[in-house]
């Protein structure tokens, strides 16, 4: 869009801008051009208004050419052909102007006075094109640092987003108050219980909290954070979780985006085991070769349960780490079949801890 | 009107983990005047215990398996005092838009309960108004009043249906139509009726209006079951299913029909 003629009340400056330039042809028209004022004032201010309109042309040709990706052989080119061209046809409006106010009893003669100014009046209106173009490519440069700067800010906001997102996953409120509502429980009936609990929660806790600052951590880590994880919830219901891992050991020291998989093993409990009143079973598979590490977290549910609330958001919050860590590299994978439910992810495998 | 002092005020504790039914079976042993009637873990046992026993208080979780504590009242009704006891904060309006007489959040202490105790009491003595002693206007259904408390833009995905003791899961994938059957509407599914306690104007309310649509004054379609609009009459229709059930469509039914229709 263009920026002046868009813009409306852009208008009014850029024209009040010209006013200057105004009086400079009008005495250029009058002292080494040998016009009376009245003369030079009668042509000069319509000639220039109308300069300043035609001038708005030169933003197209700026754009059309940027100063990054264009050779200055070219850019010096184009240009001047269309300071040439526009100032050629200001000097035809120039002459029909004169040509019309020669009508009138106080301008006779104009017409041919003016004609010997024509090469004066046409270099000006190509110095004052080009000036337009430095203008022009002023603005340009404004408004693209402006775009970046916007960008700029929009990136930030979107990584700040993700990880308060990050840091509101680690732990879900209400795990922690089922917790503390089971070691209330076991206070009365079994106080050693109790303690072992809440040292239990007390270490995921603890584990989780130095998380957020990581870009990534070993798979080992990861790992036995899921294990205390589910210690604790082991507490809560019972019997009715059954876990089997089936972990490469290669895969372990491969690094991974810390809480990658605490969220899909909190998810396989929530959704699945606590809606199970036999309980069910978590499976995890971790493999890891050609520089590619496979993951599948696998657990049974009741198709048949009432939803519970904060489904999906999770799994939404793991899916959209990976793509920003990895983009294309990485894939998320989520299937429901019959009573299994199975989240499947591959990424590549970092030996080494980079930033994110 | 007061218990007889003999008569013991009978409880039914509902939640899925031991721990928490652990925590409220200690609290509620320190009241002699209370019983504890049964303990399940699951919204079916929940229903048979409670259609059974019929106690006069019942502490029951929100999320469990088969059934949330939402539907297992929708299915026991009001006759009893309900206390909700959840680990979650954002069911309280809808607990109390149910009737419940109170809504504890886990981890509670003792004066917590002991303060929903004394409303579950003064409920059951008649101070608090319950569902139940507002006579007039007619007490609305369980199912009506579980219906006012979904959150809005959230149509039902399942209808829970209870016959004596047994629960039965209907989705409305599988609902053919419903008819209004008195207080009753009768649900027809996979070639079976079954009868819940509701209006036809609240399950049409709760039910998506792009899938289900009121025909007729006692009847709402499911329109992928739909084959054919046939005339009948002079200046009626019927709506013909797969198997061949004939629907009265009204009037006002045949152009909101066509409407849609015409989509």
């Amino acid at each position: 869009m263009h920026p002046i003629l868009g813009q409306p009340r852009r208008l009014v400056p850029y024209l009040l801008g010209w006013i200057p330039l105004a009086g400079m042809l009008v005495y250029l028209l009058a002292v080494p051009g040998g016009l009376t004022w009245t003369e030079a004032i009668a042509l000069g201010v319509p000639l220039c208004l109308l300069y300043a309109f035609m001038c708005l042309s030169a933003w197209y040709s700026c754009r059309g050419t940027s100063l990054e990706h264009t050779g200055a052989l070219q850019l010096a080119l184009t240009h001047l052909l269309a300071a040439a061209i526009v100032s050629g046809f200001w000097i035809l409006c120039a002459k029909a102007l004169a040509h019309l106010l020669s009508k009138f009893p106080a301008f006779q003669g104009l017409d041919p006075r003016l004609s010997k100014n024509l090469p004066l009046l046409f270099g000006t209106g190509i110095l004052l094109y080009l000036l337009a173009v430095a203008f022009f490519y002023v603005l340009l440069a404004a408004q693209q640092s402006q775009e970046a700067k916007e960008r700029e800010m929009k990136a930030g906001v979107l990584a700040r987003d993700a990880e308060l997102r990050a840091l509101k996953a680690q732990v879900n409120p209400h795990f922690l108050f089922n917790s503390l509502n089971s070691i209330s429980a076991l206070t009365s009936s079994d106080p050693a219980k109790a303690r072992e609990m809440c040292v239990l929660l007390g270490d995921f806790l603890r584990r989780t909290l130095g998380l957020g600052e990581k870009a990534a951590i070993p798979l080992e880590e990861e790992l036995s954070l899921i294990r205390s994880f589910l210690a604790v919830e082991k507490v809560r219901f019972g019997a009715r979780i059954q876990m089997q891992e089936n972990i490469d050991k290669d895969a372990l020291d491969v690094f991974v985006p810390p809480l990658l998989l605490q969220p899909l093993v909190e998810n396989a409990v929530v959704h699945g085991i606590s809606n199970l009143v036999e309980g069910g079973w978590i499976k995890l598979d971790i493999s890891s070769q050609d520089g590619s590490l496979s993951i599948a977290v696998e657990n049974s549910f009741d198709p048949d349960s009432p939803p519970r609330p904060r489904g999906g958001v999770g799994l939404a919050n793991v899916r959209q780490r990976l793509a920003t860590r990895h983009g294309n590299l990485a894939s998320f994978e989520v299937k429901a079949e019959g009573d299994r439910y199975r989240v499947a992810i591959t990424m590549p495998a970092e030996r080494e801890a980079r930033a994110s | 009107m007061t218990q007889p002092a003999e008569k013991k005020i009978r409880a039914v504790i509902v939640d899925d983990e031991e721990l928490a039914r652990q925590v409220l079976r200690e609290f509620v042993t320190a009241h002699p005047e209370i019983e504890i009637a049964a303990e399940c873990a699951n919204g079916f046992e929940a229903v048979k215990s409670v259609t059974e026993l019929k106690p006069d208080l019942v502490f029951l979780d929100v999320q469990m398996p088969k059934l949330d504590g939402f539907e297992v009242l929708e299915l026991i009704g009001t006759g009893a005092a309900v206390v909700f006891v959840t680990a979650h904060d954002n069911y309280a309006i809808r607990a109390f838009e149910v009737h419940a007489v109170d809504y504890l959040l886990k981890p509670f202490g003792a004066d917590r309960f002991e303060a929903a105790l004394a409303r579950a009491k003064a409920r059951l003595a008649g101070a608090i108004p319950g569902p139940a002693s507002l006579n007039a206007p007619p007490a609305p259904s369980p199912a009506e009043l579980a219906a006012a408390a979904r959150p809005p833009a959230q149509y039902l995905d399942r209808i829970p249906v209870r016959d004596g003791t047994r629960v039965f899961i209907i989705p409305v994938a599988k609902l053919d139509y419903a008819e209004a059957q008195d207080d009753y509407v009768a649900l027809c599914s996979e070639g079976k009726k079954h009868l819940k306690q509701q209006t036809i104007s609240s399950l049409e309310a709760a039910l998506d209006p792009s899938r289900f649509l009121r025909v007729h004054r006692s009847f709402i379609v499911n329109l992928e079951r739909v084959v054919r609009i046939e005339p009948y009459g002079k200046d009626s229709h019927v709506a013909v299913l797969p198997n061949g059930t004939q629907l009265p469509v009204s009037r006002a039914g045949y152009a909101r029909l066509r409407e849609f229709l015409d989509r």
